[in-house]
């Protein structure tokens, strides 16, 4: 064992504590896990249950658990950059070197985005949008099982330089050129970063299929466009972005890879290149991201605030009307990424405008959640101080981006520490709490229990605290001259004590996560206690609440027709007292395709990194063997029998 | 009625029918940015050799037409499954997709002859953008004629079962969308690229 360990410091080049700690880390936790299992004698479980489900809340709970571990992964390569600038900025050297303090800044970005704000977000949605559609599942079950297994590619590529050794990209999170060209860049970290983003880009694109059609053609009878909730909404908001700029994302990606692997010319300095073309492309697909991720965050609120204020949604046509022109809005606004680097004072100026207008739709939506709770019964539960603490934070993030977009402001701060809080302000203040209060919300949908409502609060309450104290130094640091992307500081420049200070919020914002964590596991122990039987434990509004918790595989039994906006609200005024009877369901079967064809793009990927073509080639045939195997099975679909249905539905006290 | 809720036929055509739109739109904004990175790196040829050097028309022009004869008998190929005409489907087919190989054949013809002169995508920005856009659209007929080959296989073990229908269908739709994505090549790249600017 000590000399397996010593090999793979050997691997990595040298035996920094850092890296060897990550590898221990990861191996030890895959090793472990797997023990584990096998003692519990638990891989048929998993392999029919999990691996090879098509069932999306399946399939939601695998992303999130995903999406949580990177979460964890994530913090660590946050706490490491805080602690590094705290011991910088006061003289000290502190323990990562240039290259590698760049190598994590670019880790924690990607991870947060793409595996882990992306992974919660397509998690809920899995989990949330058929039930409350009123659908039996999505458009396309293997389709989504697919991207399930692409994300988790992407995953797995961007760990993998932790354990084989070797370097991480060093570029910051969208690796601008000429910096990642194979002239300035030319270890295979560039590549792990392109791979990974690309596998998990195209599993995103065909989510964004998949659920687009489901929301356009699997809602129940009655539910027209103005009936849906409003979380469906912003999740079709959501997708339409994920249309039209995923794709942008995979071209440009390509023509980077195609750059870098075959001497191309399209972002070099030299031969004609123009780097600037990539900037936009990325841009053209990074600004609608944020938005993609930001939506749902939005939905969740508006339905948390409804059913916690026991009214009915304030402006429901208003809302729908806002989420369209931010879905709109937010795909003209790219250019505001750079300002500065030469478009001219009139090409800056639409745009600045453009991204000030956003404002508008963003406040018509804050107004409504305060309308809906004036002189509503508001009852201050966990998920409701996830929406205090975002409507505050979120608006300070708000007004510091309306400051971002004059173009002469932004020639001040541009690449300055102001930039860093006030992204972090939409993301954390924003995506995170967003999804937090959503996955508080939608936890006894999702599990058949609630999570304990006072280790919420407490670790609602440190997130909102830690992340003013860990940020607002940020951006006094930003206003005071502090460039971003710097592991070490000038002592006289005197920004020791805001770094301090920071630090001492990234701590608090610690101490939530650590409660988060043991309410999870205190909330798992007692589920008994907390156990929701009734399957409606808020007094919900809309059709998720009318099934059991959790939902069965099948969702509905019976697929009523939708009257109103609130339908199960309204259901719940006049219980209908009619006895039904049954009929079998058919369900689509699992299938372990989805992760065969993971498993082959991960060998692909790794074969493109490291220039094995023929293992790229004999990939790329296997996977789409698969394919044809797929296409070709007819035997795909398994029948539910009434009287199981019957035995299922009688067993809560539903209705 | 039936005792078993399934999804019926016609909600399950309709639903992949406007999914697979919904995908081709997708790849409409593939090669939306493609053109983009085409139309802004044309002129940087490096000194190297621009289009108007480069360009054969009569020879693109041939390769046009083949390709539009193939989508136009595409479109009988989508006829005779309507009419559930077995014998005329799989003529079609195959004739849409030899025509498909041959327009293939010169593609790559093209592209040897262009690397064996010396002009390669690594010679400029402006080849390798046109290689890999002209190129990126000779992957899809590539992989539509894959396609086109699994659904005669289909045909022949499966007859006319409802879901190869539906292939049918959506492999005409894509084959026209790779016809219109051509014609926008032959426009701005090979028609406006042979200009004398």
């Amino acid at each position: 064992m000590l000399g397996l360990l010593t090999n793979f410091a050997h691997l990595s080049g040298k035996t920094d504590p850092v890296i060897l700690g990550a590898q221990i880390a990861l191996i030890g936790g895959i090793i472990a896990v797997a023990l584990v299992i096998t003692i519990l004698g638990r891989w048929r479980w998993l392999w029919y249950e999990w691996l090879t489900s098509l069932n999306p809340k399946r399939i939601g709970v695998m992303y999130l658990i995903v999406a949580f571990l990177m979460l964890l992964r994530g913090a660590v390569d946050a706490f490491m950059l805080r602690l590094q600038q705290t011991i910088g900025s006061g003289g000290g050297e502190g323990f990562l070197d240039a290259n590698h303090f760049q190598q994590v800044f670019t880790a924690h970005g990607t991870l947060m985005i793409f595996f882990v704000a992306m992974g919660l977000m397509f998690g809920i949605i899995n989990l949330i949008l058929p039930l409350q559609i009123g659908s039996r599942d999505v458009a396309f079950p293997f389709l989504n099982s697919l991207s399930f297994w692409l994300y988790l590619v992407g995953v797995g590529i961007i760990n993998t330089h932790l354990i084989v050794g070797g370097e991480f990209a060093a570029t910051g999170w969208l690796a601008y050129p000429p910096l990642s060209g194979i002239e300035y860049s030319p270890g295979p970290g560039v590549d792990y970063w392109i791979w990974s983003v690309q596998i998990a880009g195209i599993g995103s694109l065909l989510s964004g299929v998949n659920f687009f059609t489901t929301i356009l053609k699997l809602r129940r009878k009655g539910m027209t466009l103005m009936r849906m909730p409003i979380f469906a909404w912003s999740v079709l908001g959501s997708m339409t972005l994920v249309l039209f700029t995923f794709p942008i994302l995979t071209v440009a990606l390509a023509l980077l890879a195609l750059d870098r692997t075959f001497a191309m010319h399209f972002f070099t300095s030299s031969f004609g290149g123009n780097p600037m073309m990539y900037i936009n492309l990325i841009w053209a697909w990074g600004h609608p991201e944020v938005y993609i991720l930001i939506l749902p965050a939005f939905g969740i609120f508006s339905e948390i605030v409804a059913t916690f204020s026991k009214k009915r949604l304030f402006g429901y046509t208003s809302m729908v009307w806002a989420i369209i022109a931010i879905t709109f809005l937010s795909y003209i606004v790219w250019l505001h990424h750079f300002f500065t680097m030469g478009a001219g004072a009139n090409v800056n100026a639409f745009f600045g405008i453009a991204t000030m207008v956003i404002a508008i739709p963003t406040g018509v939506k804050v107004f409504n959640w305060l309308f809906t709770m004036y002189k509503g019964r508001v009852r201050m539960s966990q998920s409701m101080i996830w929406f205090i603490g975002f409507l505050f934070t979120f608006t300070l993030g708000g007004m510091t981006g309306v400051i971002l977009s004059i173009p002469p402001a932004d020639f001040q701060l541009h690449n300055s520490l102001f930039l860093v809080a006030h992204f972090h302000n939409m993301v954390i203040g924003g995506v995170v709490f967003g999804y937090m209060a959503g996955l508080t919300y939608w936890f006894p949908k999702m599990f058949g229990f609630k999570l304990h409502e006072g280790l919420g609060k407490a670790a609602a309450w440190s997130w909102i605290i830690g992340f003013l104290v860990a940020f607002i130094p940020i951006y006094m640091l930003g206003l005071m001259g502090g460039t971003r992307r710097f592991e070490k500081f000038d002592p006289s420049l005197g920004y020791h004590p805001l770094f301090v200070v920071a630090g001492i919020g990234v701590v608090i914002i610690g101490i939530g996560v650590v409660l988060q964590v043991t309410q999870l596991i205190y909330s798992i122990l007692n589920n008994k206690k907390l156990a929701d039987k009734t399957g409606d434990p808020w007094d919900g509004r809309t059709l998720e609440w009318s099934v059991s918790s959790p939902a069965p595989e099948y969702n509905f039994a019976r697929l009523d027709e939708v009257n109103y906006r609130d339908e199960y609200w309204e259901r719940k005024k006049t219980p209908a007292a009619d006895l039904v009877k049954y009929k079998d369901i058919e369900i689509p079967k699992g299938s372990p395709i989805g992760m065969f064809i993971g498993i082959f793009a991960y060998l692909f990927a790794m074969a493109v990194i490291w220039h094995i073509a023929w293992i790229a080639a004999l990939s790329i045939v296997i996977i789409s063997a698969f394919v044809v195997a797929r296409l070709n099975d007819d035997d795909i679909v398994k029948t539910i029998k009434a009287s199981q249905i019957e035995k299922i539905e009688s067993s809560y006290g539903g209705m | 009625m039936s005792n078993t809720d399934r999804e019926d036929e016609q909600m399950r055509e309709e639903k992949t029918t406007f999914g697979f739109w919904v995908y081709l739109m997708t790849d409409c904004m593939l090669f939306a940015g493609l053109f983009a990175t085409y139309a802004v790196l044309r002129n940087n040829t490096y000194g190297g050799p621009s289009g108007f050097e480069l360009f054969n028309q009569k020879f693109v022009l041939t390769e046009t037409l083949i390709l539009l004869t193939s989508s136009f008998i595409c479109g009988l190929v989508v006829i005779s499954a309507r009419k559930k005409d077995m014998d005329r489907l799989v003529r079609y087919l195959a004739i849409t997709g030899l025509l498909g190989v041959i327009f293939l054949g010169m593609e790559i013809y093209e592209f040897r002859s262009l690397i064996n002169e010396g002009n390669s995508w690594a010679t400029s920005a402006f080849l390798s953008s046109f290689f890999v856009l002209v190129g990126t659209h000779g992957l899809h007929v590539f992989v539509g004629i894959v396609w086109m080959l699994l659904l005669q296989w289909q045909l022949l073990f499966k007859g006319f079962k409802p879901i190869v229908l539906t292939r049918v269908k959506l492999f005409g739709m894509f084959w026209h969308f790779l016809d219109v994505v051509w014609i926008f090549i032959f426009t701005f790249v090979y028609l406006l690229g042979g200009l004398k600017l």
